[in-house]
């Protein structure tokens, strides 16, 4: 499943690195990844694919917010669908 | 392919603007369960109910996780109850009660359906059910009734517009303890439509397929923060931001009910795209009204920004869905709304100005609560004002007003959750008694003879 995992907060080091070594482990393959800084807020955008992961979508979605909270970082993880209905004609 | 800017975009808007899915609603026929007895239709209506909305909740939160977005409502509308009860109508309360107990039993927090189409007349197995409304409303908790007392093509049945005037006020006062909250789940339409997912006047038209997922997006918050982004945009260029924003609220709202109804293996019904508010801060369509200029929502130009609003979020919203159905506009309900209550309760909006708007939006007066006292024939003639309005111009309108027990203008009804609270509003005192109890049938205009 093509999904998006989008990390916001405070800008801090060793975010990517973090955030890619958890979905390695988890065999959920990165396709792309940008970032930007909005304001004083980091914003990352990592395209996935979910479809070999060793967890299933739910559990995934929720391994990867918990991990974000204790990063002081907000995560999430989303099936791309819903960007591009809302984005694209 | 999106951006990175259209993520963030969307994550703002369902984060910080209250964008969600108001409502997945499953639409039941229960035609199939008509037995000999009340009894053993209740029962069939139960069981029914129960395997075909089994897996509406989990599967609603599922899809809520995936893509990322709250489903605020899971909900269940039927065909209207009277047409199940005709056989032994008096006893309509066990079937109201059936619903009631599967929607608890479901983890539903309403469901609709517990309604009568009079329109054009009431039939005798009509009358003895419309009896039973005041008290099936005060012995259930999630169960909603509606009542279709007129239509553009049938004209507006007087007879059930004054016998409604008196249901209301019977419900109110058999829910006296609680602020007359069975009135907030009882509403009174003309040209209700079989496809409405929201509440209280959804029910499952006998047009519709056995088994529908009709969704209702929200997001008066998204077109509010918008809106803010060009405080001096012409009118025409804050449509066009309004029309964009509505596509993009109903496509997130298309998605899920396409899904919803595959995994559900039921139909995918429509999706309404209405702007919805909660009582929530940031979520108020009367705060969309004011961003475009106006003081406070009821002064002079309301009704000309709401025209506005409503069809630009219609063009946008049709644009997005392949399937576009139910009320379709902008929401008005007094209780529902920070900014109404606000307005209200600062006096800045009449329901003469109500009344006004509700020619131009998608519904009718909505949760607004009138003095305890006011008489059955001026709630009717409420209801016949708004009736005319819906009859004439060709839209759905509805009364759900509740006569607050007990209270007058300066006090406050308070419902709590998403029903809000609101201030007794005036209501014009003159006696409309003689018009009323003329009765008759309010002929169809002239423009409905299309054939």
């Amino acid at each position: 499943m093509r999904a998006v995992v989008t990390v916001t907060g405070s800008d801090r080091r060793g975010i990517i690195a973090k955030v890619s070594g958890f979905l390695f482990e988890r065999n959920v393959n990165i396709e792309d990844i940008s970032q930007t800084i909005l304001g004083d807020q980091f914003a990352m955008i990592m395209m996935v694919d979910t479809s070999e992961s060793k967890v299933e979508f739910a559990a995934l979605a929720k391994e990867l917010a918990d991990m974000g909270t204790k990063i002081g970082m907000s995560v999430r993880l989303q099936h791309a669908d819903i960007f591009d209905a809302m984005h694209n004609v | 392919m999106f951006s990175k800017f259209d993520v963030i975009e969307t994550i703002d808007m369902i984060e910080k603007e209250h964008l969600d899915i108001r409502t997945v609603t499953m639409g039941i026929s229960l035609l199939s369960c008509i037995r000999a007895t009340a009894k053993g239709t209740a029962q069939a209506v139960y069981d029914l109910v129960m395997k075909k909305a089994e897996k509406l909740v989990p599967t609603a939160e599922a899809l809520s996780g995936e893509y990322g977005i709250p489903i605020v409502n899971k909900r269940i509308s039927v065909t209207p109850v009277s047409l199940i009860t005709a056989a032994f109508p008096q006893k309509s309360m066990l079937v109201g009660q059936a619903l009631d107990r599967a929607a608890q039993a479901l983890g539903i927090d309403f469901l609709g359906g517990y309604s009568a189409l009079v329109h054009k007349g009431t039939a005798d197995y009509e009358a003895a059910f419309l009896d039973t409304v005041p008290e099936t409303l005060a012995a259930t908790e999630r169960l909603c009734s509606s009542v279709n007392v007129g239509s553009s093509k049938s004209g507006i049945n007087m007879d059930a517009v004054r016998t409604m005037g008196e249901i209301v006020l019977k419900t109110a006062q058999l829910t006296k303890e609680r602020d007359g909250l069975g009135c907030a789940k009882l509403v009174v339409f003309c040209n209700a439509v079989e496809d409405n997912p929201f509440m209280a006047g959804a029910f499952h038209g006998v047009g519709e397929g056995d088994t529908v997922i009709n969704v209702g997006v929200s997001g008066p918050g998204v077109v509010q923060h918008a809106l803010k982004f060009v405080p001096e945009a012409d009118l025409t260029d804050a449509a066009e931001v309004i029309k964009r924003t509505a596509f993009k609220i109903t496509r997130a709202g298309q998605l899920i009910a396409r899904e919803a109804a595959k995994r559900l293996s039921a139909r995918f019904g429509i999706v309404d795209l209405s702007l919805a508010p909660t009582p929530a801060r940031g979520d108020s369509v009367a705060h969309i009204l004011e961003e475009l200029g106006l003081e406070v929502v009821g002064c002079h130009g309301t009704t000309a920004a709401l025209a506005m609003l409503n069809d630009a979020v219609k063009k946008g919203g049709v644009m997005a869905s392949s399937r576009v159905g139910g009320l379709s506009g902008a929401f008005i309900p007094v209780s529902e709304d920070i900014g109404m209550i606000e307005s209200a309760s600062a006096g800045k909006i009449s329901i003469d100005k109500l009344e006004a708007m509700t020619c131009v939006c998608s519904v009718g007066l909505d949760m607004i609560a009138i003095p305890g006292d006011t008489p059955a024939s001026t709630i009717a003639a409420i209801i016949a004002d708004e009736a005319a309005i819906g009859m004439v111009n060709n839209k759905t309108t509805a009364v759900r007003v509740i006569p607050a027990p007990g209270k007058t203008v300066g006090e406050e009804v308070s419902f709590g959750g998403l029903l809000g609270r609101a201030p007794v509003m005036p209501v014009h005192t003159g006696d409309a008694g003689a018009f009323i109890r003329r009765g008759g049938l309010i002929p169809a205009p002239i423009h409905s003879f299309k054939n």
